[in-house]
This record gives C-alpha cells, structure tokens and sequence, in this order.
C-alpha cells in the first residue's frame, strides 16, 4: 500500500472508532441476538402465521442494517462506498422480485389460476 | 474522492456478491414448494439448531469488529485474541454446517434427488464454501499477528477482512429467514 493509502486508512479508522466504540459493538450485538430471539420465537407461535412472513421478512432487514451500519462502518464512512454496495444491492432485490414474478406470471398464464 | 483505493476495489467487489446471492436466493424461492418428492423442508430442517449457527456466526461478527478495534488501537493481545476467536467461531459454524448436510444425506436428501435439494446446496453450500475462504483468511492474519507482522500499520487489511467477514453474516441473516425460517 502506498504512504497515502495508509494515511487514509489510518484517518478513516480513527473516525470508525470515534464514531463506533466497543460498548456500542456490544449493544449492537445484543440487539442482533434479541431480533433473533424473536424471529424463532414469532415462528413457533401459531397466532402470528399470518403476519409471519412480513413480519419475518423486516426483523431480517433490521438486523442486515444494523450490521451493514455498524459492523461494516457503512454509516461513519464515505457515502460512495453506499453507493458501490447499494447500487448492486438493488439490483439483487429487483431480479429477485422480477424472477418471482415471471416465473408465478407464467404458472399462472399456464394453469389459468 | 479521498477514499482508500483496496477499500473501494472491495466494496465493489461485495457489491458484485450481492448479485451473486440474490441469483441464487432467486432460484431458491422460484422453486420453493414444487418438489415432486420428498424430503420436505418441514420434514428435516432444524430450526433450533440453525438458530444456534446463527447465534454463532453473530458472536464472530462482533469478535471481528473487537479485533479490528484492538489492532486499530495498537493492542496486538486483544487483536489476536479476537482475530483467533472470529475464526474459531466460522470453524464452529462451519463443523454445524458439515453435520447438518451429514445428517439430511442421511435422511435421504441429496443435490439431485429434488428440487429443494438442488437450490438448497447450491444456495447454502456457496454460502460455506464463502465462510470456509473467510476462515483461511482470519486465520492468515492471526498467523501474521502472532509472528508480530500485524500492526496498526495494516489495520486496512484488517478492516477488509471485516468487511468480507460481516458480509458473511449477512448472508446468513439472508439465509436463515429465506430458507429456514420461511417455510
């Protein structure tokens, strides 16, 4: 690495650590374990299985940001590093979303249902 | 822009990841529920047992930010200790892994014999073999930190290994909801 690579990182990683310390680390992770808590918890009791995937489907997301933010710095360090990871992001969920819906637009044309 | 160019190159390259996964998410959820025979989800998964996988490879997400902490302030103890203890735990969840495909084999599930199998070990076997490269990966460091070549100096290399580390974890949050808890 050049001298002003190392610099950079070095500066950068003094503002990670001004902004992140190790007790919020550890409240992070105790929030992650309760989220997962919680999400086994809301699987095995039969009155939330009809809120179970929506419900599922944001605590999952809670805890994705809360370790983008956090743990990867995504939220102290520079926005185009945001921009590089949700840029490709997106476009997972859209081909996700995209697939599904061809594929269940073509069941669907198929059957007739 | 005054960013790190490793750093950059690497943030590209998790977001090219991204894609990867989401194509096999994808693929995962397309063929969802249209098995013509058995083994079932419902039938073999273990959620208890997954829940622990995740708890571990939560616990070594948070030992990996310890570790890069320690490093960036200078104290090699503690960063070996944390960088050792990271890949102690993806060896953990690694072992869960290997007992876990054991054990569905031995109930009849292999890559070909559904189509639950099939997207299920392509989707969950890329993940391991991802948490397998992180290992080597952690496990180089604390070799180089033993042999007093980590210091504060590569702290980027750390964070790097952070990064790709967490993404991981991620993964798995990803994982564990999609496939195992959303049935």
């Amino acid at each position: 690495m050049s001298e002003h690579g190392a610099g950079a990182a070095g500066a950068a990683g003094a503002a990670g650590a001004a902004h992140a310390t190790t007790g919020t680390y550890l409240r992070i992770a105790a929030i992650l374990v309760m989220i997962t808590l919680i999400e086994v918890g809301v699987f095995y009791v039969p009155a939330f299985q009809s809120v179970l995937v929506p419900l599922l489907l944001v605590l999952s997301a809670v805890k994705f940001t809360l370790v983008v933010m956090f743990y990867m710095h995504l939220k102290f360090d520079n926005r185009f590093f945001a921009f590089l990871f949700g840029g490709p992001l997106l476009l997972a969920l859209v081909v996700v979303v995209s697939l599904l819906l061809i594929f269940y637009g073509a069941v669907r044309l198929r059957t007739g249902m | 822009m005054g960013v790190d160019n490793r750093k950059m190159a690497f943030w590209a390259f998790i977001g090219s990841e991204c894609l990867l996964f989401g194509s096999l998410i994808a693929t995962y959820l397309v063929y969802k529920g249209r098995s013509l025979v058995g083994p079932y989800p419902h039938e073999i998964l273990n959620i208890p047992f997954t829940s622990f996988s995740t708890f571990d490879l939560l616990m070594s997400s948070l030992a990996m930010v310890l570790a890069l902490a320690a490093v960036q302030r200078g104290d090699m103890k503690q960063g070996k200790l944390w960088l050792l203890v990271t890949a102690l735990l993806g060896l953990v969840f690694l072992g869960g892994q290997f007992w876990e495909f054991s054990n569905f084999l031995h109930e009849g599930l292999g890559l070909t014999t559904n189509l639950f199998g099939s997207t299920f070990y392509v989707l969950t076997g890329t993940h391991g073999a991802h948490v397998t490269v992180g290992v080597i990966w952690l496990l180089t460091l604390w070799i180089q930190a033993v042999r007093g070549k980590l210091g504060p100096k590569q702290a980027l290399t750390v964070e790097i290994t952070g990064l790709y580390w967490h993404f991981v974890d991620v993964v798995w949050i990803v994982i564990f909801t999609v496939v195992y808890l959303i049935q």
